[in-house]
């Protein structure tokens, strides 16, 4: 008697009725898409989230977290929506040759951080967050940037720059000078000028490589060129994941560590204004990643080392340690989603929202004279 | 020793009942004093939470999976996050989201689920540690309604009933066959029950390696065999001290035919809730289609366990009594009944522990059953094995062996 064994499709029937429970690609037009506000815009006839207004029955608009429950940021000690736009330019002071020196510290630390809500990770991190503080600088400038390790585990600080090679960070090159791999308890500090200008990465080489990245030890570096780049809303989004079960693969994937965190707190950015997104993947453990943005195109500058753009898109993929500058502008008010293009990571966390405006306010007659207000629009609405 | 220790116990002055209580009011006390005083010289634990999570329960609505978890470890679980084929799923948890040591709780996920397709479910602790679930198809849950349970019903009567009702059409074939015949079916029966007594204790244990071990897990097959065993060489020497069942070292009718048959259809008729059980849940979580192939197969595989019963009804001999219809009825309806019994609890509430327990309890009750009849089997010469029987035991295991691929497809 072997019904568990049973191949059961041979013996399923004709009966395969699909049950319309799936409002599947309802796209959502009102924030706080994810946790208790989530809940649907009343009488809305978009037919938009209405995931979790009623036991049951809920319509699923898109991969969300449980309602009812947020991230700690305050426990985290850092909230991704302030990660965004925190570029920290160190302190700067004029050596005796006349150079600008810009130096920093980062302190390797243990420390508990929530990358799902309830999920609990122990990260590894520079200055208690991750990423890692953006360490942002200009072309041409003397960096110092001290590493102090109060982690129970040796680590560096590998840049991606040009450099001497004890800069590099690179466990068993430079020991003797104080620097290599660093043991708990020590410190080193890396000096180097800031070439060249685009946007880097610096992350922990300490072997075993993989689990120090997944971990939680990495961030932004960005060098500015000279002449600096048009002014512009700037933000920083790394690309990244947590492995919390320890088999090699992701549990949840993000950009800025907490996932779906711009679903529920989406990126307020002004209509028409220029956007410009610091795009780093760090993501471990899986080979490819990808950035994809709704509704809109963006200018792409890959690594950002030119000043002319690549292409005209909507999605890119890039690798571990590959990153890109983007710039775009929203012609409209609303709720704009982007996301991982490799569709799982999306669901699993990698999913965030651009909010344009004030979306309450947009109506239909709005919209429309959005359009018309673009060069192929047509001109003063019907 | 044993002298002085009977010479002193009448001195001491304490009655039996108070020596024997002793022992256990200093055990609860060494346990009071160890748990006030925290484990004194055990020291901080160390290592992290040990989290093991059981999956009991699939059930699928509309837009709607939901599992109903066993913590299985030492340690309580709190279930953070839900994703369902690698899509985070909005979900909310009866009786909350932690779960403590044993203890259960059921997550209604919210996901729309397409029929025929498969799942994974995966449950995100707090500690970052997951459990996964598997639909390997997706199929509504059926509601467990009157009409549901008049189904369960009649796929018990299909499955147990009927079937051995048409191996009892047999008897009169039975009743006319010489000794030899009779030891070859006796011998056929025996190698019958031993197929199946393999076959329900390899069914609970599969069942069981899906149970919290919290439980027993595959202990409780066994447990469930030895219990089943002991209950009924109990009751069979009960009955034979009251003098209701003739003590028989002969063949069948000396042993009371309709006594082995009452035994026999007992032996099957627990195999067969156990069979019911696994239908049952596996028709409710919709990893079984009830085509028409299937029940004809049950149908043969079932009907040679008809022929098990009637064979010790040669009639005649020590008891003489030839079993009336109602009586003959009620041994298939004990043979087969269970079935429906069955197909209820595994349909309404599968619990694999339960279904283990209960495998177990078949597996038990048909070793009894063996031994039972295994003396009707004997040739002229006292002897169990002799070329009839072992080609009838071969030709029993055999039998269920084919009919059995019937419905392992």
């Amino acid at each position: 008697m072997s019904d568990r064994r049973l191949s059961r499709r041979a013996l399923l029937g004709a009966a395969a009725t699909v049950p319309a429970a799936a409002g599947l690609h309802s796209l959502v037009s009102r924030g706080g898409l994810g946790g208790e506000a989530a809940l649907a815009e009343p009488g809305a006839g978009n037919g938009a989230a209405g995931h979790l207004a009623h036991g049951g029955h809920e319509r699923f608009a898109h991969a969300a977290f449980a309602p009812g429950r947020t991230v700690d940021h305050r426990a985290n000690g850092f909230n991704p929506t302030e990660v965004l736009r925190d570029f920290d330019w160190g302190r700067t002071r004029r050596l005796a040759s006349g150079r600008l020196l810009r130096e920093w510290t980062l302190v390797a630390q243990d420390h508990e951080i929530e990358v799902a809500p309830g999920v609990k990770y122990e990260a590894w991190t520079y200055n208690g967050r991750v990423p890692g503080p953006t360490l942002r600088a200009r072309e041409g400038e003397r960096l110092r940037i001290n590493l102090v390790n109060s982690s129970e585990h040796p680590h560096t600080i590998h840049f991606h720059g040009i450099h001497p090679s004890l800069m590099d960070g690179m466990p068993g090159i430079g020991e003797r000078m104080g620097g290599g791999q660093i043991e708990p308890g020590e410190s080193f500090a890396y000096e180097f000028e800031a070439e060249p200008f685009g946007l880097h990465l610096y992350h922990c080489h300490v072997a075993p490589l993989a689990a120090h990245i997944a971990h939680g030890l990495y961030g932004a570096f960005i060098v500015d060129p000279k002449k600096g780049r048009p002014e512009a809303d700037e933000m920083v989004m790394v690309m990244n994941g947590f492995d919390t079960n320890f088999d090699l693969s992701n549990e949840v994937y993000a950009v800025n560590t907490v996932g779906f965190h711009y679903v529920n707190e989406p990126i307020r950015v002004k209509r028409d204004a220029l956007v410009r997104v610091y795009l780093v993947n760090v993501l471990e453990y899986d080979p490819l990643n990808s950035f994809h943005v709704h509704a809109n195109f963006f200018q792409h500058y890959p690594t950002g080392t030119s000043l002319e753009p690549k292409e005209y898109t909507d999605t890119i993929v890039q690798g571990q340690g590959q990153r890109s500058i983007l710039e775009l502008k929203f012609p409209f008010d609303g709720d704009y989603m982007f996301h991982a293009h490799v569709s799982e990571f999306a669901e699993l966390g990698w999913t965030g929202f651009f909010r344009v405006g004030d979306p309450s306010l947009l109506g239909g007659a709005a919209a429309a004279a959005a359009y018309c207000k673009l060069p192929w629009g047509g001109g003063s609405p019907a | 020793m044993e002298a002085a220790a009977r010479a002193v116990s009448p001195r001491g002055g304490l009655p039996a009942w108070a020596l024997g209580l002793i022992p256990l009011a200093l055990i609860g006390a060494l346990i009071g004093a160890f748990a006030l005083l925290g484990g004194p010289g055990l020291g901080e634990r160390t290592g992290p939470p040990v989290e093991k999570v059981s999956v009991e329960q699939t059930v699928l609505r509309p837009g709607t999976i939901e599992l109903t978890l066993r913590n299985d470890g030492p340690d309580p679980v709190e279930v953070a996050q839900v994703a369902v084929n690698d899509a985070f799923a909005p979900f909310s948890a009866d009786g909350g989201r932690e779960i403590g040591r044993l203890g259960s709780a059921t997550l209604r996920i919210s996901y729309p689920w397409i029929e025929g397709e498969a799942y994974e479910v995966r449950v995100l602790t707090s500690a970052g540690g997951t459990v996964d679930a598997e639909i390997p198809v997706a199929t509504e849950t059926p509601a467990a309604d009157l009409d549901f349970y008049g189904l369960m019903a009649l796929l018990g009567i299909y499955v147990g009933v009927i079937p051995v009702g048409l191996g009892m059409l047999w008897l009169p074939f039975v009743r006319r066959v010489g000794p030899t015949w009779i030891a070859a079916l006796m011998a056929f029966t025996v190698g019958l029950l031993a197929f199946l007594a393999i076959d329900a204790a390899l069914e609970g244990l599969e069942i069981a390696a899906d149970a919290p071990a919290a439980f027993g897990g595959a202990a409780l097959v066994f447990a469930g065999a030895l219990v089943a065993y002991l209950v009924l060489a109990g009751v069979d020497a009960y009955l034979r001290a009251r003098g209701e069942v003739s003590a028989g070292t002969g063949g069948a009718a000396a042993s009371g035919g309709l006594y082995l048959a009452l035994l026999v259809a007992l032996g099957i008729g627990l195999h067969n809730l156990g069979e019911g059980l696994a239908i049952g849940s596996a028709y409710a979580t919709g990893a079984l289609a009830l085509g028409a192939f299937l029940v004809v197969g049950f149908a043969i595989h079932n009907t040679t366990e008809g022929l098990a019963i009637v064979a010790p009804l040669r009639g005649g001999g020590a008891t003489g009594a030839r079993p009336g219809l109602g009586r003959l009825l009620g041994l298939g309806l004990l043979a087969g009944a269970p079935a429906v019994l069955g197909a209820w609890i595994g349909a309404a509430a599968f619990d694999p522990s339960l279904a283990a327990l209960l495998f177990g309890v078949g597996v038990g009750a048909i070793a009894r059953v063996i031994v039972q009849i295994a003396p009707s089997m004997r040739d002229g010469d006292g002897r169990y094995l002799h070329p009839v029987s072992v080609a009838a035991m071969i030709a029993g295991i055999a039998a269920l062996y084919v009919t059995g691929l019937l419905v392992t497809v």
